[in-house]
């Protein structure tokens, strides 16, 4: 009862990224909350999945293991989650924004007449006072999240429905193992006891899916290397900032060249084209064609050691000084900021 | 095949590029007054889709529905002009400030009302992303779901064979009818304006409209019952007005903020701790992260 439930989907036979990144801020929550963590897993031949669920700090996880259910259905999984949820009464139910969560999320919520909020950026707990009921809730999950194409961010709650809903996308949230020896209660669901073969009315016939690639186009903050970060070592510090960010690296031309960074990661002219809401150009000196394929990013930072190389001209925070100093105070300092 | 009857879910949305600061309301819902209305961009592959299915199986019928204010009943006319036969305005006081979960319920008590094998909604609608009121009215209904459809293959023997366009590939499916689908962005654009269909339903009004025309459109439109967009209200839809507006919504919108990106006038900074400090400060404030 009361306590916080993570959807974790399988992706490619394991835990999806962004379910784990979820376990990771569910955990947070729920320390501030005073309540349990559990996850809910549903699939087929899952037998040591808790393995990748534990570590990030569940209390329980629910399996249900069953062979129809190898690929997403909507209607049995909207039928399990339904059922445990009626008998669990969580607070919180978190969903990854994917085209899986996204489909289950509305299902749920309606059949629970519970409030949900789609592309969450941020989850906080805090207080609502309503005057005009003189009332005061304690303890809501504040689901914030842009609206509006992007040109307002909105903090929504739900009062006085439970489970509080959210979706959130994947790279949003931080993923931290808490304990990688942590031991988690694990409870079967017997799913023939849930679902009825009416769940079973939409069938797959055919799955088409490509293995994941690289694609930074996606990434709201890319981190991005060039000549001047200097060796493919050096830009294991890129990859850390990226990682602390929530973002994905990027690279000039000439540090793909120089072996730095894979291909897969240029970006400009022979690249690809990038407007994530921040890039942040280490090392990169801002030619036309590196520079067409950032320039419309909301916001460009630049760290170069050189005041007047190109790049500072399109960038709206210029930081002069080393690759190699500079990267990991700015972890450091975000990891000051951020919750 | 017979001909099937299709209702279209198409929603009027604020045209999001275009946002000035009036567009808020003081209570945190939008002001959609002060905004460009268009027919939400999705809704126009939905509807495409459902003209598709017209072409392929004669006897077809295809029926917008929208929920919204009465100028809403632009896009129930943008539809006729694309093919689409009838269409219907809900619309009532009650809805508003409606949250996904009550415009669902609010749809649903609607459709109850039309006979229907097929519904076809948009993925999301623009002014909110939130891609909720497909699934939520299908649930609703009790009927099973097809997301992120991009094509409809045939309908044989009561069963429609749908491809999804998910992360990182292609899914087929089969469901039975009825059933709800939502149309992604992928799936083909809808075709354009049919001067034949123009001229048949220019003139066609709700009775709203009729009241407040300058012209007297009465007697065309007792020649022409095809003319009448009829409106919904709550009383006509028999819904239940506590599961409707702001106090049928369960989620509440606290706090709005709007969002202003820095000018680019360039801040320089040093490598000092100090002033990466300060930075990370301004980025984490102003939401370009977390
Ligand atoms: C047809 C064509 C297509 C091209 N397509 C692309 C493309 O798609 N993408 C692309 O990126 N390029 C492309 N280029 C190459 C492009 O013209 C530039 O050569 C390239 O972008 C330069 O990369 P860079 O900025 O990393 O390297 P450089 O120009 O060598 O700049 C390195 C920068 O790092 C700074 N620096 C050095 N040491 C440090 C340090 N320790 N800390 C901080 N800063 C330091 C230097 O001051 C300098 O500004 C293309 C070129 C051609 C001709
Ligand atoms: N007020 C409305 N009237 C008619 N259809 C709607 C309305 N709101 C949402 N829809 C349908 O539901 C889809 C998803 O909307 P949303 O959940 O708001 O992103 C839209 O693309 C429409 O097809």
């Amino acid at each position: 009862m009361n306590n916080i439930f993570v959807f974790c989907e399988i992706d490619e036979g394991k835990i999806a990224d962004v379910s784990q990144e979820l376990l990771t801020k569910g955990r947070s929550l729920a320390n501030e909350l005073k309540c349990n963590l559990e996850a809910i897993v549903i699939g087929s031949k899952l037998e040591g999945i808790e393995s990748e669920i534990a570590p990030y700090g569940a209390d329980t996880i629910f399996v249900a293991d069953d062979k129809r259910l190898e690929f997403y259905l909507t209607l049995p999984f909207t039928t399990i989650i339904v059922d445990l949820f009626k008998k669990q009464q969580p607070q919180i139910a978190l969903f990854g924004a994917t085209s899986v969560g996204r489909d289950l999320g509305p299902r749920v919520s309606s059949a629970l007449k519970s409030g949900l909020t789609a592309d969450c950026t941020s989850l906080v707990i805090g207080n609502h006072e309503d005057k005009k009921e003189g009332k005061v809730y304690e303890n809501l999950l504040y689901q914030i999240r842009p609206a509006f194409g992007g040109n307002i961010i909105a903090t929504i709650i739900n009062p006085d429905c439970r489970p509080q809903m959210a979706t959130v996308r994947e790279g949003v949230m931080k993923k931290e193992i808490i304990n990688k020896n942590h031991k988690s209660k694990v409870v079967a669901i017997d799913v023939n006891k849930v679902v009825t073969d009416v769940d079973f009315a939409v069938e797959i016939i055919e799955r088409h899916m490509e293995p994941r690639k690289i694609d930074i186009k996606k990434s709201q903050v890319i981190v991005s290397g060039g000549y001047g970060v200097g060796s493919r070592e050096n830009f294991k510090l890129l990859y850390e900032l990226a990682h602390v960010l929530g973002g994905e690296v990027g690279a000039s031309r000439a540090a793909v060249d120089a072996g730095y960074v894979d291909h897969a990661r240029q970006v400009g002219q022979t690249g690809v084209t990038v407007r994530p809401k921040l890039y942040i150009a280490c090392g990169i000196s801002g030619q036309v064609q590196h520079t067409a394929g950032m320039e419309e990013s909301a916001m460009i930072i630049s760290i170069n050691t050189d005041p007047t190389a190109p790049i500072t001209k399109i960038a709206d925070y210029n930081i002069t000084g080393d690759v190699s100093e500079v990267v990991p105070r700015l972890i450091e300092a975000y990891r000051k900021h951020s919750k | 095949m017979k001909g099937l009857k299709i209702i279209v879910l198409a929603k009027q949305v604020p045209d999001t590029r275009n946002v000035g600061k009036d567009a808020m309301k003081a209570d945190g819902t939008v002001n959609r007054a002060a905004l460009p209305a268009i027919f939400n961009p999705e809704d126009l592959n939905a509807l495409e889709q459902a003209l598709r299915i017209k072409d392929n199986y004669p006897g077809t019928t295809v029926t917008l529905l929208t929920m919204g204010p009465g100028r809403a009943a632009e896009i129930v006319r943008e539809g006729m002009y694309r093919g689409a036969d009838k269409g219907y305005l809900l619309t009532d006081r009650a809805f508003a400030g409606s949250d996904t979960l009550a415009t669902s319920y609010a749809i649903s008590c609607a459709i109850k009302k039309i006979n229907f094998d097929l519904i076809i909604a948009g993925r999301q609608a623009i002014d909110g992303d939130t891609a909720q009121v497909g699934p939520q009215v299908a649930e609703k209904l009790g009927l099973p779901q097809v997301t992120y459809a991009e094509h409809v293959d045939k309908i044989v023997k009561n069963k429609i064979t749908i491809q999804r366009r998910l992360e990182r590939g292609i899914e087929t499916v089969t469901a039975p009818l009825p059933c709800l689908i939502t149309v992604n962005a992928t799936a083909p654009e809808c075709r354009p304006r049919n001067a034949k269909h123009l001229m048949k339903f220019k003139h066609a009004k709700t009775v709203t409209e009729l009241q407040s025309a300058v012209e007297d459109y009465y007697k065309l439109h007792e020649d022409r019952p095809y003319l009448r967009i009829p409106e919904l209200s709550v009383l006509d839809v028999e819904a239940d007005t506590n599961w409707l507006g702001l106090a049928g919504s369960p989620t509440k919108v606290k706090a709005i903020e709007n969002v202003v990106f820095a000018a680019k006038d360039a801040k320089q900074l040093t490598a000092d701790q100090k002033d990466l400090d300060w930075l990370m400060g301004e980025l984490v404030a102003n939401h370009t992260l977390g």
